[in-house]
């Protein structure tokens, strides 16, 4: 994998901010776009833009040719079994919500579990409190290890025969924990449980096989792996999804509507009322083709190599505390004793750098961690050492400054 | 010592000096306005307590969590309005307001300390920080006057 190659076609990358080249290191936030992806969606609005599964004319046709086209490299890209069980939605948070509102809502009995981890972002926090509320269930929560990672021990001890659902992120977007899913799901089943698997931050950088995690549903988000905005993928078992109502009702996804009562499409439009997200599914697909051209394994070690250069590295700094495993996707939260992530994040942008600061959407894991907020630095194919070496010097930098301004 | 001017604007001395040694920090006992306040998107907080006689701040308090631009501008903030009537500061309220968005302001008003965050105002990520204290005491007095 040549990264200096790849760079290049992320057009974006290429400038300064606040005079110093633009380091970003933000992509757990959401990606840089590579040409293959913004060209594919530029084509579509110029050569081809129409709406799906109804025109007769040539264009009606090239573009529902295009929409489904991008299902199937969905579907061969997470190894589901068919078509039917990849539906297209707005992101990861509108996937699991349709899992909430419509398997949750249809499934969970009052005295039943919800179980969930300390570490989920909010988006598989929330719909899980409100499913719980709506329908009389507890909401449980796995513990964590002092290192952020899960026992599976402790997945045994809290999923029990009155669990329904299992929630639980493959890798956290905090502390770059990857949680063993596969097995999860096998103690979930084995209580009768479905899993639901937030796969936001895994699907961009490694490897995912449904199948093979055994995943009743797995959830993820276009522009965290090189594709745009507004577009994600909820996967669901067919056997699951062929027994749940739609939660959004409207055009595309009915079969037959009479004065009082309608019939649903098959599978999967049942779950994609309007007009559906034609030019962010077709940049999906264009985001797949370049992540495989790339090869998932090799983005993978890339990230794997990136992760723990820096881990070395931000560990000779003093009073720089890092948060969460040593074995971990390609993300590194952190603290400086005494600045404020906020101020840190200032601080680095002066120097051109890009990093997140706050809570990132996890405030139950921040106050496990026992903190109100965090810097953290999250990397992508196409990021270098040279770019952590920059992050470590201006990190420096940070805590002179602020000893000095003290 | 200084490595980037552009940082220079936003971390005066004044401001760090605040950060440092927070002026009012506490909480008022006795009759006073309770205000909680938070910034959702970073998890700044800001407990807010003041008191009010005859239509004037005679005790202000703040305690919270946040970087040094939030905790800083409550220090102040608490500092500026003691002694004031509700209106003197709410008008205090929309100087700040209009300085932090780059607007002309009031300078009829000697701003003391507060001046120094005129800098915020060039980085707008953070002009939120600074804001989320005069949020609260706005919210509370207006809650005062019913």
């Amino acid at each position: 994998m040549n990264v200096k190659e790849l760079r290049q076609l992320f057009p974006i990358l290429d400038q300064k901010v606040n005079g110093k080249p633009l380091v970003y290191l933000d992509s757990a936030a959401t990606s840089q776009k590579p040409l293959p992806v913004i060209e594919a969606i530029d084509n579509y609005y110029r050569q081809y833009n129409s709406n799906v599964h109804r025109g007769v004319h040539t264009l009606g046709t090239k573009a529902t040719d295009a929409y489904e086209g991008a299902r199937e490299k969905v579907r061969r890209f997470i190894g589901a079994a068919s078509m039917e069980e990849i539906i297209f939605t707005r992101g990861t948070t509108t996937a699991i919500n349709l899992v909430a509102a419509s398997y949750g809502r249809a499934n969970v009995r009052p005295g039943d579990e919800i179980v969930i981890t300390y570490m989920e972002h909010h988006s598989n926090i929330i719909p899980w409190q409100q499913v719980a509320k709506q329908t009389g269930a507890t909401l449980k929560y796995i513990p964590l290890q002092p290192d952020g990672t899960i026992r599976l021990e402790d997945v045994e001890q809290t999923v029990t025969p009155n669990t329904k659902i299992v929630a639980v992120t493959h890798v956290s977007n905090v502390l770059g924990t990857i949680n063993p899913v596969k097995e999860i799901a096998q103690i979930a089943h084995k209580n009768g449980a479905v899993v639901v698997v937030d796969g936001a931050q895994s699907t961009p950088h490694m490897k995912v096989n449904v199948q093979e995690l055994d995943c009743d549903f797995y959830a993820f988000s276009g522009h965290k792996m090189c594709g745009p905005t507004g577009i994600g993928v909820l996967y669901g078992k067919k056997r699951l999804l062929d027994q749940m109502e739609p939660v959004e009702f409207g055009g595309e996804m009915i079969d037959f509507v009479g004065l009082y009562e309608s019939t649903w499409k098959e599978l999967p439009w049942k779950f994609e009322g309007g007009t559906p997200i034609i030019a962010g599914a077709i940049g999906l697909g264009a985001a797949i083709d370049f992540l495989e051209q790339v090869g998932l394994d090799h983005i993978a070690e890339h990230e794997h190599r990136l992760a723990q250069y820096a881990l070395e590295q931000l560990a000779t700094i003093d009073g720089l505390t890092i948060y969460g495993p040593k074995e971990r996707a390609g993300l590194v939260t952190f603290n400086i004793d005494g600045v404020h992530p906020h101020d840190v994040a200032t601080v680095l942008d002066a120097e051109g750098i890009a990093v997140r600061a706050g809570h990132h959407c996890a405030q139950p894991l921040m106050k496990w961690l026992n903190v109100t907020a965090t810097a953290r630095a999250s990397f992508y194919l196409y990021n270098t050492e040279e770019e952590i070496d920059a992050l470590v010097s201006a990190l420096k930098k940070t805590k002179e400054y602020f000893s000095y301004v003290f | 010592m200084s490595f980037n001017s552009h940082l220079d604007t936003l971390y005066r001395q004044v401001i760090m000096d605040h950060y440092k040694n927070p002026r009012n920090r506490g909480v008022l006992e006795g009759e006073h306005v309770d205000i909680n306040m938070n910034n959702p998107t970073c998890g700044d907080r800001i407990h807010l307590t003041l008191k009010v006689e005859d239509g004037k701040i005679v005790d202000a308090k703040f305690e919270g969590e946040g970087c040094s631009i939030s905790m800083s501008s409550a220090s102040m903030m608490t500092e500026a309005i003691k002694g004031k009537t509700i209106e003197e500061a709410l008008k205090l309220s929309t100087i700040f307001s209009d300085m932090m968005q780059g607007k002309d302001y009031d300078d009829s008003i000697d701003l003391g300390d507060i001046e120094a965050l005129q800098g915020v105002s060039k980085f707008p990520a953070r002009i939120k920080c600074a804001t989320l204290a005069w949020k609260a005491m706005e919210k509370g007095l207006h809650e005062q006057q019913g």
